[in-house]
Parts: C-alpha cells; structure tokens; sequence
C-alpha cells in the first residue's frame, strides 16, 4: 500500500454552532479499505458529504493525491474520481435500475447534452450496464421502476452507481444496512471485488464486515478522531470499546 | 393505457394533428391562432416545470421579448414573416442566459420569485424605451409578410403560421425523450445523487431554460405577428401568470395538457369577451381553483391515470414530488450547494 490518495486535514463542519465535525485528520492509503465506524451522530456521514462537496467545510483542507478538493462541487469532485453511495437510499424512482446505469455510465460524455437526439442511444451503454447489474444481482429487476423495488435491491443498486463510475476513490455509507445476511455476504465478496485498483472507504456498523474487509478502522465520535489503526488494535481499545462496541457481541 | 402503450401514441398524435388542422373551422380563426400559440407556449413552459421541476413565473419576459423583437424585424426589415418570429425566438434565447444564469441556482419560491423580478424589469424596459416599442401603445401594424402572399385573412394566416408551431412541438418533444431530456428528468427527481453521478446540475437546468425560453419566444413571436401588434400585456406578469394556469389545469409533465389547459383558458376568456362579462378573473380564477381541488393532476393528468394502471409506462411524465416509494434526499444534504 501506498501514500495517501485522499486525505483530509483538520475538517470540521459547524451546523449553527453545532460542530458535527470537529477537526478530523484521515489519511486514506492507495489501494486500501478504510472503515469509519463510531456511534449513532459521530459525524461520519457529515465527512463523507465534505468530501464529496455535498457540504462546504467551515475549516480545513481535503486532498486527492495532490490535489485539492476543497470547495469543489459534488460534481467535479466525482468527476475527479470520488464516488459516493448514500446511506439512505438516493435513486430516480421512475427510474429503472438499467436506465440508472445508462445515466451512471452517459455522466462523463457529451453525449446527454443532445436534446436533439433520441434517448435511446443511452441504450449503448446497455452492455456495461448490464454487467454490474450482474455483479450486483439486479439482472432480474433490470426494469423494474427503482420506486418499487425491494429495499436490498435499492441497497445494491445505490452500490452499482457507485461502481459505474470506475471512481479512484469509492466512498460507501453503510452499504449493508437493512441487509439479511446473504446480501450482506454478497456485498462483502463484490467489495473485496472491486476494490482492486481502487481505493474503498466506508462506513460500516457491522463489525463482521468491518473486520472482514477493512484494512485500517477510524473510530470517530462526536465529530473528532477517538482511535485510527487496524481492526485487530482497534478492537480492543478500552475507549473504543465503551464508545462504541460496548456490546461485546457487536465485535462478531 | 392511452398515452402508454406505443401503438396509441401515434392514434393521439394523428388526433392531435388533425385537431390543429380543423381548429379554424371549429372556432373563429383568430383565437384557432391564438390556442396553437398559447398551447406551444404552455408546452414550452411545461419543458421547465413539469420536466426539469422549475416553476418560471417570469415567462412572459420571453413571450413578450420576442413579441416586440419579431414585430421590429417584420416591421422595419419586410422579410417573411417566419424569419421574424424566429428572430424573436432567438432574442428570447438571448434574454433566457443571463436570467438562467442569475436563477437556475435558485430553489422553489426563489426561482419563481427571482423570474418574476427579472420579467418586471423586462417589462419597464419596455414600457420605458418608447422609441423603439411605443410605450401604452404598443407596436402597431406589424405586417405578414411571406413571398407577397396575402395573408391578411386570418384563416390563411392560420395556416401559414401551424407549421412555426408544429415545430416547435416537435422540439419540445424530441428535448422531452434525448439523452439530455433523461438527465433532466434525473434532475428533477433527485438533483443530488444526478450530482453525486457527476452531472453539473445547474448547467443542464440553463440549458434548459434557454430551450423554454427560445420555444416561448416562438408563440409570442407568432402570436405578435398574427395579432398584427405586440402590446404591453405580453411582457405583464399576468401573462406569466396565464401560462402556469394553463400548465397546471392541463396537468403538469404530461405536454398534451398544456395543450388542453390553453384551449380551455383560450376559450373561455373568449366566450366571457365576446358575452360581454366583466369579472372574467373572477370566473377564470374560480374554474381554475375547482379544477385543481378536484384533478390534483390537472385534466390531462387524471384523465391518464384514470385509463391506465397505476404501476404501468410513462413513467418520465408524472410530474414531480409524487414518485412512489423511496425519499428522494439523501441524508445530510440540507443546505443548498
Ligand atoms: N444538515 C444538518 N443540519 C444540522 N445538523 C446536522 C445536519 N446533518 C447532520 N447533522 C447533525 O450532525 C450530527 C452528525 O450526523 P451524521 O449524519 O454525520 O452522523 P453519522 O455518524 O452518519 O450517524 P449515523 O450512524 O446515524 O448515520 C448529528 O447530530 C446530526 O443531527
Ligand atoms: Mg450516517
């Protein structure tokens, strides 16, 4: 693994003088999993949404590679290859999960600037499309409005929208919440996936998935940096344990 | 099934052409004239509203602009009449950039408020440079011109001004189902995770903007050029006001509506003109409110879901904020950015 591909520096979000994030440190190796775990309003999808450009940070700096993020739009923020899932369910709902893809896969070409083409040439992406919808174990419900779909294959397809983006850096809000344990093994095999040649942030309350997949764990609470290393440290760290893990159960 | 199933598109359409040609029989030919202006105006309005989920309440800046710019060129340069009202439409394009620009970041009331704002400074423009437009008295004798024919008949004229507006359908459906048409629609159902996809949602919005208004200004053109003058009414807000009434008695997001809710406000002010009614406002407003209590979604709208399965096609036609299922925010994404 390498140096930092994404890093942040002294981030802190103020909502009216609430600091949901308060001055977090993270650097993310190259090619890692990197997990950010912490109770229930640590701030963790508040820095996903800094780093993404979803809010503008009161303070700090966000970096990809050498590259500064700060300030930067959502969109040019995925475009330079950050993509996000959100942790509650963010899709098109008259949408089918294919044409989700085509627009996923469309996003970075001239070609949805032509309003006096038919909308079927999306349709060339087809293909790929099809692919991940595969990978994500959608092919059934390919075309299916995403408004009535079950609400695990709204959890995958969040995931493969993500992943039709070929980001550099993948960020995943709880990609397994509400999931039944043969998703969530699904999830975790795609993961383990796709993260070749990419690096994979995520949060995650499930500790198996934690465990089983990330390299390094950030714990965060209260919007600050309680404890950052490797699962097997991490762990068994007494201030991790009475912030978050209290349940000793929730370790397996 | 009606608007769904592919083999009753073409059976509406074909209604819907031989409507537009038959109007001038069925009603006296100026306000046949007048429907198939405010109809293009209405679906050109729906592009924004019921397509990309922005409420204009300034759209008579570009209805009007056009108005005046069209009647000018067939006034002072003599070409054909087409060639002004496309002229008009393009300065309503012109108009349409600075004013998206300044708005399309805008959300809701604000946009609505902020279009209206800049369609009142259009309209003291107008009124004040009496030069150019004639001030109260508007732009008079605007002629028709199109290779010496004599179009002074208003039934002819009709005729000679279907094909302006039939193109401009045409433009607002083929935007409606384009690659662009789908980002739009994405947008307008969840503009952060189009975001999140890399789409830079408020460059597709201008654009968008820019096309209503282009296509507005083509009615107002053509409206101008067929009433013989462009007068202040055009860039007044109640005309902005008239075009979103129509929008939503039709249903907003379906395009035939439009066409339905400007033929019935057409229509209808005629009748209480010509009865010689005072309070047509009164009247006008009343029916619209019925209207809107009673087919949440609009005539066309109801009249749709009621021939169709709730769960069938045409899904990109229904209007926003009534998707079933999933909330479209993403958690955390409250402030505007
Ligand atoms: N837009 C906002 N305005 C005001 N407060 C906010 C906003 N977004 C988040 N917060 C607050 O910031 C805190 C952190 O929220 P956040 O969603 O980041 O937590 P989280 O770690 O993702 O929690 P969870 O595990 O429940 O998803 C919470 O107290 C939340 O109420
Ligand atoms: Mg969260």
């Amino acid at each position: 693994m390498d140096g930092p591909v994404l890093r942040a520096q002294g981030l802190a979000k103020e909502f009216r003088g609430f600091r949901a994030v308060d001055g977090v440190d993270l650097d993310v190796a190259e090619g890692s999993v990197h997990a950010l775990v912490g109770p229930n309003g640590a701030g963790k999808t508040t820095l996903f949404n800094l780093l993404t450009g979803f809010l503008k940070p009161s303070a700090g700096r966000i970096l990809l590679g050498d590259r500064d993020l700060t300030g930067r739009r959502p969109e040019q923020v995925a475009r330079l290859g950050v993509a996000r899932s959100f942790q509650i369910t963010s899709l098109f709902p008259q949408l089918t999960p294919r044409e989700h893809l085509e627009l996923a896969l469309a996003g970075a070409t001239r070609l949805t600037w032509r309003f006096w083409r038919s909308d079927r040439l999306l349709g060339r992406y087809a293909g790929r499309a099809a692919e991940l919808l595969d990978q994500v174990g959608l092919t059934a419900h390919a075309a299916t409005p995403a408004g009535t779909l079950a609400y695990g294959h709204k959890r995958a397809l969040e995931l493969a929208l993500a992943l039709a983006l070929d980001p550099r850096v993948l960020l995943l809000d709880e990609p397994t919440a509400g999931m039944g344990a043969e998703d969530i093994d699904r999830t975790v095999e795609l993961v383990r996936k796709v993260r070749a040649g990419r690096t994979v942030v995520m949060v995650e309350h499930n500790m198996s998935v934690v465990s089983s997949l990330a390299d390094r764990v950030t714990v965060l609470q209260s919007g600050k940096v309680l404890v950052e290393g490797p699962y097997a440290e991490i762990r068994h760290d007494p201030r991790v344990i009475s912030a978050y893990l209290g349940d000793p159960h929730a370790e397996d | 099934m009606i608007a769904s199933r592919p083999a009753a598109r073409p059976l509406l359409l074909a209604t819907g052409l031989l409507l537009a040609l038959a109007l001038p029989w069925m009603v006296y030919p100026p306000v046949a004239l007048d429907i198939a202006c405010w109809a293009l105006f209405a679906a050109a309005l729906d592009l924004l509203l019921g397509f990309t989920g922005l409420l204009s309440f300034g759209h008579a800046a570009f209805w009007g602009t056009s108005a005046y710019v069209a009647g000018l060129i067939a006034l002072r340069s003599g070409l054909p009449f087409p060639v002004a009202v496309l002229g008009g439409a393009a300065s309503a394009a012109l108009l349409a950039l600075p004013i998206g620009y300044l708005s399309v970041r805008l959300r809701g009331i604000y946009f609505a408020m902020v279009t209206l704002a800049f369609a009142q400074m259009v309209y003291f423009v107008v009124n004040q440079w009496r030069g150019l437009t004639g001030g109260e008295n508007g732009l008079q004798g605007v002629p028709r011109e199109l290779f010496g024919l004599d179009l002074s008949d208003s039934f002819l004229f009709y005729y000679a001004g279907l094909p302006l507006v039939l193109l401009g359908f045409l433009a607002v459906w083929r935007i409606v189902r384009s690659p662009f048409g789908r980002v739009l629609a994405s947008i307008r159902d969840n503009p952060a995770r189009a975001q999140a996809l890399g789409y830079p949602v408020d460059r597709y919005r201008l654009l968008a903007f820019v096309l209503s208004a282009a296509l507005s200004g083509l009615a107002g053109g053509l409206f101008a050029v067929g009433h013989g003058f462009a007068s202040l009414e055009n860039v007044y807000w109640t005309t902005s006001g008239q075009v979103v009434m129509m929008v939503v008695l039709g249903g907003i997001g379906t395009l035939w509506g439009g066409v339905l809710g400007a033929a019935l406000v057409v229509l209808l002010n005629d009748y209480l003109v010509t009865s010689g009614f005072e309070g047509i406002g009164i009247v006008t407003g009343a029916i619209f409110v019925i209207i809107v209590l009673v087919f949440r979604r609009g005539v066309w709208g109801t009249a749709r879901d009621l021939v169709r399965p709730r769960s069938g096609g045409g899904r990109r036609d229904r209007p926003p904020g009534e998707a079933d299922g999933t909330p479209a925010r993403p958690q955390g994404v409250g402030s505007p950015v």
